[in-house]
């Protein structure tokens, strides 16, 4: 009886200071479900994170200049780092690193679909900076201000990056728009592949989304998925009329009583079907994470052997 | 042949570029496979700055040779017989062992090698090796720790570390030799090499691992001749920007 009454101030405690938008800290109490939703986004946005330096890195050695070459190096680099911040903030809440690889090997946590997608050229680099990396900096904006402390905080830091990579992924495309034609015609073909897949990363319609109700109760998420895709579209379109390239998509055009442009429907099929393991690459992306953990294994192995060894041979000093 | 004080130290300049560039290069393909994602991070680290340290040697080259190149010429526009790397740099990553021991062979080599330019009669290049030092003690440093952590872990890991530096010990004897160049240009290597032992020796008796016995001793990479791997490695690197003539990315 008292344990179920202090569970319940507790519970109060905690609505107070989501309502009052004070962050929850990891000795704070939280329910069950609130440590669940963290875990298994902050899980999800980190292996998106690792994940995503695949379709990018997938240029490294073949960037067509060394300044190219090491803008993007040092991109793929920071989208580890994040990755690392990011299983940290997970780690607070009481889940490590080890277990949530096997998660994601194992297939129980995702990552984001767009990463399923392949590279096919040079300027796909450029695309992915502009707009995944613009989609990505629209959804975590609001996290900055989430209610838990260490996932707010790691996304401070990923923030400020992204937005780099949005500029330099716009200033890649800017090149080839104003370069050869067989450039312009390879912006525009990269445009035209990552526009509605761009899109989708916004999640499905409010309409079908299944966490956001609680998840906005709980100040994790501030927006719902199609007021972000919204505000991602509205400010995206200005930027590819600078570019000179066009969004492939019809229906595009200015309402001026919504003050907001309208787009047309994503193909939500392909989604589901990304989402649920059939995109064009979602298994070479698996097989390839897969593989390189496990070839690591032997170093992490010799790592914590060694450090062992030399905690005993300290402590016996 | 005799080589002009001038040239010299233009083609000496160009060897270090290209070393920096390949292994920045073989260092880079490592994106996305290393063992953990911290080494991930690394990895790239270093890269980054060997890409950098090229990068900066290329437009002093680019100088000195009087060609006015860019660093891109350089980089995209030359073929295998043309580059004057060393082979050791050009050698695959193979395991993680492999990595880490290319890395402490050449990056000791690369340290002692800075610490003399600091000293060269060209201001710029002292700049460059004042600069590189402080990136290049950070190489060596993380070589040095992986190279014990490989060598006193697992028998799995030390017999890896071993067979590492059983497969890379004859490319090392290139490092020092010397030639025409270098003796109008740069540093002579020669003299480099009791130090680099020493600093390896101390490296490998505390990783408990042994010093491989001088025997094949390949060379060429300062004249243009390559390992078979390399044409494949450049034909990547080269492929996209060689497609696309007169073109800026
Ligand atoms: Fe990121
Ligand atoms: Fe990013």
């Amino acid at each position: 009886m008292a344990a179920s009454l202090s569970t319940e101030g507790l519970q109060q405690e905690f609505d107070r200071l989501v309502a009052d938008d004070q962050r929850i800290e990891p000795r704070d109490w939280m329910p069950d479900d609130y440590r669940k939703t963290l875990v298994r986004q902050i899980a999800q946005h980190a292996h998106s994170e690792i994940i995503g330096m695949q379709p990018e890195g997938n240029w490294i050695t073949r960037a067509p200049s060394l300044r190219r070459k090491a803008i993007l190096m040092a991109k793929v680099q920071d989208e580890a780092g994040h990755g690392l911040y990011l299983y940290c903030a997970a780690e607070t809440l009481g889940v490590d690193r080890g277990e949530l690889i096997d998660l994601l090997h194992s297939g129980r946590q995702k990552y984001s679909s767009i990463f399923n997608y392949p590279t096919l050229t040079w300027a796909d680099v450029g695309a992915i900076g502009w707009l995944v990396d613009g989609a990505a900096i629209t959804n975590q904006i609001p996290l900055c201000r989430c209610s838990y402390g260490p996932y707010a905080r790691a996304m401070v830091r990923v923030c400020k990056e992204e937005s780099f990579h949005q500029r330099q992924g716009y200033e890649l495309l800017y090149a080839l728009t104003h370069g050869t034609d067989a450039q312009r015609a390879m912006a525009q073909d990269a445009v035209n592949r990552w526009w509605w897949p761009s899109l989708m990363m916004f999640g499905p319609p409010d309409t079908e989304s299944t966490h956001t109700a609680q998840s906005m109760a709980w100040r994790i998420k501030r927006f719902s998925n199609d007021e972000l895709r919204q505000r991602f579209v509205d400010m995206t379109v200005p930027q590819a009329e600078v570019l000179g390239v066009t969004l492939p998509d019809p229906v595009l055009r200015w309402n001026e009583d919504r003050r907001h442009y309208d787009f047309g429907e994503c193909d939500w099929d392909e989604l589901r079907r990304v989402v649920s393991g059939e995109g064009p690459c979602n298994r070479q992306r698996m097989e390839h994470h897969i593989a390189a953990h496990d070839e690591g294994a032997w170093v992490r192995e010799a790592a914590a052997a060694y450090a062992a060894k030399h905690a005993a041979v300290d402590a016996a000093a | 042949m005799s080589v002009a004080a001038h040239d010299g130290i233009a083609v000496f300049t160009l060897r270090l570029a290209d070393d920096c560039l390949v292994l920045s290069h073989r260092l880079a393909q490592w994106s996305s496979r290393a063992p953990t994602l911290e080494e991930d991070v690394a990895l790239t680290n270093i890269a980054l700055d060997l890409l950098g340290q090229g990068r900066s040697l290329y437009a002093l080259a680019a100088g000195l040779d009087g060609s006015g190149r860019s660093e891109d010429e350089y980089a995209y526009g030359r073929d295998e017989r043309q580059f004057l790397n060393c082979q050791l740099v050009e050698q695959e990553n193979g395991d993680f062992a492999q990595t880490v021991a290319r890395q402490l062979l050449y990056s000791t080599f690369q340290q002692h090698l800075w610490s003399a330019l600091e000293a060269s009669r060209d201001e710029t290049l002292a700049a460059i090796a004042a600069k590189a030092l402080t990136e290049v003690r950070y190489h060596v440093d993380h070589a040095t720790r992986w190279t014990l952590r490989l060598g006193d872990g697992t028998v799995e890991s030390h017999e890896r570390m071993q067979a590492a530096l059983e497969r890379l010990w004859p490319y090392t004897a290139e490092l020092f030799e010397d030639d025409d160049v270098v003796a109008n240009g740069g540093v002579e290597p020669r003299l480099l090499r009791a130090a680099w032992e020493a600093d390896i020796d101390a490296v490998l008796t505390e990783a408990t691992l042994q010093r491989p016995e001088p025997a094949w001793a390949p060379s060429g990479g300062r004249r243009g001749i390559h390992t078979e791997s390399f044409g494949y490695m450049l034909a990547e690197m080269q492929h996209l920007h060689r497609c696309h003539p007169g073109a800026t990315w």
